[in-house]
């Protein structure tokens, strides 16, 4: 019962130690080969295109297709200049990429794609998905995924990616496995690091989202305020048309009014790069919180499978001795109607023994795949912890430098406007 | 200042003294007075002035009255409650007994001086007072904010009139300025009566129509209608910047705090998070000063020359009546034959009254635009300087920011080892 519980967990254990080191030098080797795909190759997303066909229920629908380029390294290293190698995808298949390696690689934290639909919108953007600002983001967004992917150690090898770049093929639909990764279920003995990691994920994903959301209201705000100065450039022109000595800097000083009003347009235009950088990682907090409830799901399966094992070896036990340890129907019933026979009895016993043989061996299979997930995924997720850190401490970085950039203008404009109405 | 305290009433004590004994009562109102120390001297004066009113005026070398209204304070009787203002003068002029005077007055007193001063001269701009009531925004009458609004306009209207060259020399102005009690001379003179009389015949006058008004105030008029509704327009984008304003700075302050929260989450990203919070938080605090600078200097610059295009209309009307009155009693010397000799005594007497109120006018007329464009200029001044200052402050924070980060402004980390 419980004891043998324990036992087979620290026979478990035991064999963790040897099958670690094995990984350890499996993923090394991986790691080495990975590095190459996009130092072999060069990938960019150029354009963008509207078209419009027939979909999945025969309606007539427009959607935008994206030009993947790319071009041979040692080319370019050359100092060739090659044509690019080019198809169009759409984001569906993107999509169906993305779900691809999500599953192939259950242990390792997907990069993201951009936002399906425009979401935290301030009032000028618009939630369009063809508005011409949104898609040239959007093209932005897909070629930044497609690059994080063929630099990561593990992901970059893979051959359908490998595909998806450079030849015109289609994809079948997600794979079941996927939706056991939304399965609800309790887990006895999860790895504690995997759920500290599930709840920073949660706790990533609630905190960036706020700031997302607290972001786009100061932006509307902020806008407003810029163009209701616009105001003051139609009102002090009229003005100046009916003053003699202050009716030139009352003009200039307008003018400068108008630009000031129209400024705001680029500088929110450069902030909206900061929120995309952000919410990069607001997708890729859901990323993580994947690998953590695969972890979970391996765990579950393993304890069940252990669980099975238990009951098993505890019903040729009872069989055995004929002591029945705990209730059960079999039981009551042979206690009611009496002992079978020797032989049934004989072909029972032999029947659970293949199914204790067949249990041990599904059980060793499952502790691996757990031990192997958990290996892979604490490495991945370190790689992760490590690139976020890095990304965001650029991002914000740049955010400040952009805000000293709008301080700058803001002095140039209102020091220009006080050297009008000095000349009034 | 609290509206709400009420002083012992010494307005009794007051009047036993006798006129010699002004520098008395200054002196003794020191120890009374709760509104700060009182400066004794007139060059000590002139540093609080100076503090309180940042524009120059033309001519400051030839400044011969310093004149403060402060310390508002409740008085409650039986009928209503109303606050009276302290107006401390201090004067060089010959006319004025002593040189330093104080008395307390409410606002129908400044109410009454401005009216005895536009009815002696018509056609002079005589600066506007603060609104009687503010229509829209306000709760109470006597919340501090109106209090203070109200003190400052009342304060800038007295030196208006100081500095006039004709107004400042006007009885009513030196009654206002030195009589403990003004309610007594507040009776004396027209009166009403006399006064509705004399807008009974405007109106009449100016339904009969002007014959020909002369062309420079035909200009003038129409200058008067278009800068008004400038004024206005300017007046109006100003207070839509500061509801803007108010409204950025509400959504900056939920902002911030979002960047603290997930600070707390983070271990190595914790530390630019945290200072991203912070120059949040400190911009926020620059933004409020820029709203308090729109609200506290221009809007009342602005406001004030709202009412002065009023005063411009009326004082237009006031003109035109003139040259209305001369021109029906005219016509009348030219059809009656009978008491002619009488009649002409009349219209030649009001033809002089046309021409004294069109020259007086336009003498205060080009004095009042240089005014107006100095008040403004420097209020639109003080504005951009503000403006400019705020974006230097904050520019200030974010490059601290990035020095906190060891990293160039202009976006490059530093070579040794960031965290």
């Amino acid at each position: 019962m419980a004891e043998d519980g324990k036992e087979e967990s620290m026979a478990t254990d035991d064999d963790s130690d040897k099958t670690a080191e094995d990984g350890a030098n499996s993923l090394n080797s991986m790691v080495e080969e990975g590095c190459t795909l996009l130092r072999r190759m060069e990938i960019c997303v150029a354009e963008a295109e509207k078209r419009s066909g027939k979909n999945a229920v025969n309606m007539q629908e427009t959607f935008t297709v994206y030009l993947i380029e790319t071009r041979p390294m040692d080319a370019l290293n050359e100092g060739r200049n090659p044509a690019p190698d080019s198809l169009w995808r759409r984001y569906s298949e993107f999509e169906l990429l993305r779900n691809y390696l999500i599953v192939t690689y259950p242990y390792i934290v997907v990069p993201p794609l951009p936002e399906k639909r425009a979401e935290f919108v301030w009032h000028k953007l618009s939630a369009d998905n063809m508005d011409p600002d949104f898609v040239e983001r959007r093209r932005v967004g897909l070629e930044n995924f497609l690059l994080r992917v063929a630099s990561h150690p593990v992901l970059s090898n893979d051959k359908i990616l490998y595909h998806f770049l450079t030849e015109v093929l289609g994809y079948s639909a997600a794979d079941s496995r996927l939706k056991a990764l939304s399965a609800t279920f309790r887990v006895r003995n999860p790895d504690k690091r995997f759920m500290e990691m599930k709840h920073y994920s949660d706790e990533l994903q609630s905190h960036t989202s706020q700031l997302l959301r607290a972001r786009a209201r100061v932006a509307d705000r902020l806008y407003g305020v810029y163009k209701v100065h616009g105001n003051y450039g139609r009102v002090f022109s009229e003005w100046s048309a009916i003053e003699k000595e202050m009716g030139d800097g009352l003009q200039s000083a307008g003018h400068h009014m108008d630009a000031y009003a129209a400024s705001i347009d680029d500088i929110l235009e450069e902030e909206e790069h900061y929120a995309d950088q952000l919410k990069e990682y607001l997708f890729y907090a859901e990323a993580l919180r994947a690998v953590c409830r695969k972890h979970e799901l391996t765990q579950f399966e393993l304890e069940m499978a252990s669980q099975d094992l238990i009951s098993k070896k505890q019903q040729r036990e009872e069989l055995a001795t004929g002591i029945v340890r705990t209730f059960s129907f079999k039981g009551m019933t042979n206690k009611l109607f009496g002992q079978e026979a020797p032989e049934q009895r004989e072909a029972r016993l032999k029947l659970l023994e293949e199914l204790i043989a067949e249990g041990e061996d599904t059980v060793k299979e499952k502790t691996v795949e757990c031990e192997e997930h958990v290996e892979r995924a604490w490495v991945d997720m370190q790689r992760f912890k490590e690139q976020k850190d890095k990304d965001l401490r650029e991002a914000l970085i740049n955010y400040a430098v952009m805000q000293i950039s709008m301080c700058k203008k803001g002095i140039q404009v209102w020091g220009n406007a006080k050297e009008c109405f000095l000349k009034m | 200042m609290s509206g709400h305290a009420v002083p012992v009433d010494f307005s009794g004590h007051m009047l036993d003294l006798d006129e010699d004994e002004d520098l008395e009562v200054f002196s003794k109102n020191t120890s009374l007075a709760d509104g700060g120390p009182m400066p004794n001297s007139p060059s000590s004066l002139v540093n609080q002035y100076r503090l309180e009113e940042e524009e120059e005026q033309p001519g400051a070398d030839a400044k011969d009255f310093f004149i403060t209204v402060d310390n508002p304070e409740s008085h409650v009787t039986a009928i209503e409650t109303f606050i009276m203002y302290r107006v401390v003068t201090k004067t060089t002029r010959s006319e004025f007994d002593s040189s330093e005077y104080e008395v307390r007055r409410r606002y129908q007193d400044f109410l009454w001086l401005r009216g005895r001063l536009e009815e002696s001269h018509p056609t002079l701009i005589v600066h506007p007072l603060p609104e009687k009531f503010v229509m829209k925004g306000m709760v109470e009458r006597f919340n501090d904010g109106f209090i203070e609004t109200r003190r400052k306009a009342l304060h800038r209207f007295l030196n208006k009139i100081s500095e006039h060259p004709v107004l400042s020399y006007s009885q009513h102005f030196k009654v206002f300025l030195t009589a403990q009690e003004l309610t007594s001379h507040r009776k004396q003179g027209p009166g009403f009566l006399s006064r509705m009389g004399e807008t009974v015949r405007a109106v009449a006058n100016s339904v009969r129509g002007l014959r020909s008004r002369p062309e420079e105030f035909s200009v003038m008029q129409e200058y008067v209608d278009h800068f008004s509704t400038k004024i206005c327009s300017v007046d109006k984008v100003t207070q839509r910047i500061i509801k803007e304003q108010r409204e950025y700075l509400d959504e900056l302050r939920q902002y911030g705090p979002t960047y603290t929260q997930w600070a707390e989450l983070e271990e190595d990203l914790a530390e630019p998070l945290k200072g991203v919070a912070d120059c949040v938080e400190r911009c926020s605090q620059e933004t409020e000063e820029q709203i308090q600078q729109l609200s506290e200097v221009l809007v009342p610059a602005l406001h004030e020359y709202v009412l002065c295009a009023e005063t411009l209309k009326a004082v237009m009307r006031r003109r035109d009546n003139i040259q209305a009155e001369f021109e029906a009693k005219n016509e009348a010397l030219a059809s009656r034959k009978a008491d002619q000799d009488a009649l002409q005594e009349e219209v030649d007497g009001l033809a002089e009254r046309v021409e004294v109120a069109n020259t007086t006018l336009k003498e205060d007329w080009s004095r009042w635009q240089k005014a107006m464009r100095t008040d403004l200029r420097s209020a639109l001044i003080s504005t951009t300087e503000k403006n400019v200052d705020y974006y230097e402050k904050c520019l200030a924070v974010w490059e601290s920011f990035l020095l906190s980060l060891r990293v160039e402004p202009s976006g490059q980390e530093n070579g040794d080892g960031a965290s």
